[in-house]
């Protein structure tokens, strides 16, 4: 922290100020992307609220088979470093390939936290370390997860790991440790910051464009302007989770 | 006996106190902590802990006291200019908490190093 940050008062205006610099910076090289003007309009020191619902649409017909960009800025973003023990290690977003055994048809698409608006995990957390923020992100506490795991169980999506060894050379916004449980935060970190998850960004820079984040909330954002005209859908219905994250074409 | 206590009782405090040797805690950047001193060494752990469920629940990142913070200012580099960890021996977590006889679990998630400067991707 500079040190002119010590004086009373003034850290908390520096950062939104320094903040909101980096936002108009982003503006002026993304024009038409709501989202980082809508984040900005947040300060700091406030709350979050249910104002907006942050939600991801996956387009699966974008989502080239092979290609796991998003897998790789994930682990790379949040530190997620391999033991090299694939049943064990932490996974915060997996390509999953489906095959359809009678016509044949195959698509690939990225799966992680669905971020539900009813979370089981939430529901069976005995802590209250599993939480949904207002903002419709779905995080763990780490401080006072036990590491019981019922939440792994509970979730319909096995998209939660734990971590069983002792770790090193953290990532500061991505505080991680043996003994509790961790999932996707939909690069909370980010989305804070008015940018967008690391998983996205990816996608793009890698051509595909199969996922777009965006606030569900925001009938003129683009991501609810796309799911008010296209066909899409949450997996396992059934289940009324009504899930953040939503897919096209599976 | 009152010949062997009146040797003893004076010489084991003296012995026991001149072992200790108080902290050395190593110089911070800047000018003035987020809070005075004496306060700080008190009750660091009480705001930090009231700041982080601030942040992790409400998503308020603007926090006076983090533990991020700390580190910024009080993490010292070695002679090659690396960070080196806050909680390495005789460094400023760590020289305190031994001579209090307290253990931090706090590094064994969070980063005990800078950050690097944000990455410049949107």
């Amino acid at each position: 922290m500079p040190e002119s940050e010590h004086s009373n008062g003034t850290p908390l205006r520096r950062s939104f100020f320094a903040k909101a610099g980096a936002g108009v910076a982003l503006l002026a090289l993304a024009p038409g992307v709501r989202l980082v003007e809508l984040a900005m309009a947040r300060l700091d020191d406030e709350p979050v609220s249910d104002e907006h619902r942050w939600g991801l649409w996956v387009d699966s017909s974008r989502c080239a088979s092979g290609c796991d960009a998003c897998v790789s800025a994930c682990n790379e973003e949040h530190g997620l470093s391999g033991m090299d023990r694939p049943e064990t290690d932490a996974q915060w977003i997996r390509k999953v390939d489906l095959r359809d055994d009678t016509t044949g048809r195959e698509l690939s698409l990225p799966l992680m936290c669905q971020h539900c608006e009813e979370p089981p995990c939430v529901d069976v957390c005995p802590t209250g370390a599993s939480f949904r923020r207002e903002d419709g992100i779905v995080l763990v506490d780490k401080h006072i997860c036990i590491g019981c795991r019922y939440c792994m169980m509970a979730c319909p999506f096995h998209a939660r790991s734990f971590i069983h060894e002792d770790l090193s050379d953290q990532k500061t916004h991505s505080p991680r440790g043996k003994g509790t449980v961790e999932s996707c935060t939909l690069c909370v970190h980010r989305v804070d910051e008015g940018r967008m998850p690391a998983c996205v960004e990816a996608c793009n820079n890698a051509g595909h464009e199969a996922l777009v984040f965006g606030d569900l909330n925001d009938k003129e954002g683009r991501l609810a302007r796309t799911l008010a005209q296209k066909e899409s859908d949450e997996l396992r219905p059934d289940l009324k989770l009504n899930t953040a994250v939503r897919y096209s074409g599976v | 006996m009152g010949l062997l206590l009146g040797g003893i009782v004076p010489w084991t405090p003296a012995t026991v106190y001149a072992e200790v040797v108080k902290p050395q805690i190593p110089p911070a950047r800047g000018e003035q902590c987020v809070e005075p001193v004496e306060i700080m060494r008190r009750d660091h752990f009480d705001f930090m802990k009231h700041d982080r469920d601030k942040m992790v629940h409400q998503g308020v990142r603007a926090i006076r006291h983090s533990l991020a913070g700390c580190i910024d200012c009080h993490a010292s580099k070695d002679a090659q200019g690396q960070f080196i960890p806050i909680n390495a021996e005789d460094q400023f977590c760590q020289s305190c908490h031994v001579y209090a006889a307290v253990t931090m679990d706090c590094f064994t998630c969070h980063a005990a190093v800078p950050a690097p400067a944000l990455s410049q991707s949107p």
